[in-house]
């Protein structure tokens, strides 16, 4: 089965995520920060990744810079999901190599869609 | 709503603008008009209708026809079809349009322009043969209101969510203030009309694509033929006219050949009516 990491500091966030991505079909595994998303991804690299930006420990944008220089770390889809709304955060991850970017607040239809432009359908 | 306002209501929907209400669906009447009688200063939908009946206000009865004719809309709904404009249809009109004439194209029933401008973005991203002709997009639609909000380019957080890749946002919007502002770049390049489908269309000839996308299926049968009559009419020799993909098209004109996925194409040699 296809496994998707959802990375975000509210576990209220995480436990909505997780729903509407298994009913995608995904396993889904959750992390608090970017410091456990990393223990995570370096014991089995997910195929997706939602990812928020703001969180203690290591936040979204440097844990996906570090992703993508580790083994086999250039593999997940990484998809932003976060308040962050403005394009100088779009842009910075765009550029760090995420494939979507999805604004909170998020329904299931946006997740959804997302993630078929992520190339995850 | 009783069942005579809802008649009342069908009927005026149907001989203004072909149409189909269904009177079985008083939630959904109910929930279309409730905002207009409050943003019209009244205390409830019956008595909108009330007045609306005896003084005849033609201006109240278009919001209520308005507010019924409204439709779901996203940027580049149904992505397969935008991919086809790109790769196949939007080329070929480039080449039988040749340089100088810029290809025309119509979004029928726009609503608040998101099919419009995502044929925009689409033409960008078409090549340089497409983008050397030029394209003319006009949208049309019966509500002033929509139109209103097409024209201003600003689309919430929540619209620009719904089926535009974060690529096209960040290539050709501006985050203003809560909005998103379309780039003026893209903007110039549609027009903005108001137009009945259901009346007779002047001075809309001779275009080369005309998407006219789930708006015939809120409309009654001989509604249904009329406009699809007109709009063939509309298109020039070897033009497209785009329904939904899963549209029924029955009562197409001879003329038009279907091409799978809500795609005609009128026959290149077919004779147009001055």
């Amino acid at each position: 089965m296809r496994t998707c990491l959802v990375v975000d500091d509210s576990r209220v966030i995480r436990k909505v995520a997780r729903r509407i991505i298994e009913e995608m079909g995904f396993e889904v595994a959750e992390a608090g920060d970017g410091l456990e998303a990393l223990a995570w991804c370096r014991a089995s690299m997910p195929e997706a990744i939602l990812l928020d930006w703001n969180m203690p420990a290591m936040n979204g944008i440097d844990f996906l810079r570090q992703l993508r220089r580790e083994r086999g770390g250039e593999q997940p889809t990484v998809v932003f999901c976060t308040v962050e709304n403005d394009l100088d955060h779009i842009r910075e991850a765009l550029s760090c190599g995420a494939s979507e970017y999805i604004m909170k607040p998020f329904d299931s239809d946006i997740v959804q869609s997302k993630f078929a432009q992520a190339g995850l359908a | 709503m009783k069942s005579d306002e809802i008649e009342f209501v069908a009927e005026v929907c149907r001989a203004a603008a072909g149409l189909k209400v269904d009177p079985d669906k008083v939630y959904l009447v109910e929930s279309r008009l409730a905002p207009v009688a409050r943003r019209e200063g009244f205390g409830s939908i019956r008595e909108m209708l009330i007045s609306a009946r005896q003084r005849k206000e033609e201006k109240l009865l278009w919001s209520v026809v308005e507010a019924m004719a409204q439709g779901e809309t996203c940027f580049l709904r149904d992505p397969k079809m935008f991919e086809r404009l790109r790769e196949e249809v939007l080329p070929q009109l480039a080449v039988r349009r040749q340089a100088g004439a810029p290809i025309r194209v119509w979004s029928a029933g726009c609503a608040s322009g998101q099919e419009a401008y995502s044929v925009a973005m689409t033409v960008e991203e078409a090549g340089a043969g497409v983008l050397t002709c030029g394209v003319d997009i006009l949208g049309t639609d019966l509500s002033e209101r929509s139109l209103e909000k097409a024209q201003s380019g600003l689309f919430t957080q929540f619209e620009v969510q719904r089926g535009l890749p974060i690529q096209l946002l960040a290539r050709h919007f501006e985050k203003r203030d809560e909005l998103w502002a379309l780039s003026p770049r893209l903007r110039a390049m549609v027009r903005w009309r108001r137009v009945n489908l259901n009346a007779e269309l002047r001075g809309l000839a001779d275009f080369d694509l005309i998407l006219c996308r789930n708006v015939l299926g809120n409309m009654t049968p001989e509604a249904r033929v009329r406009v699809l009559g007109q709009l063939g009419g509309a298109l020039a020799p070897g033009g497209y006219l785009i329904l939904g993909a899963d549209e029924q098209t029955g009562e197409l004109p001879a003329s038009l050949a279907a091409q799978g996925g809500g795609v005609h194409r009128l026959d290149p040699a077919a004779q147009v009516a001055a």
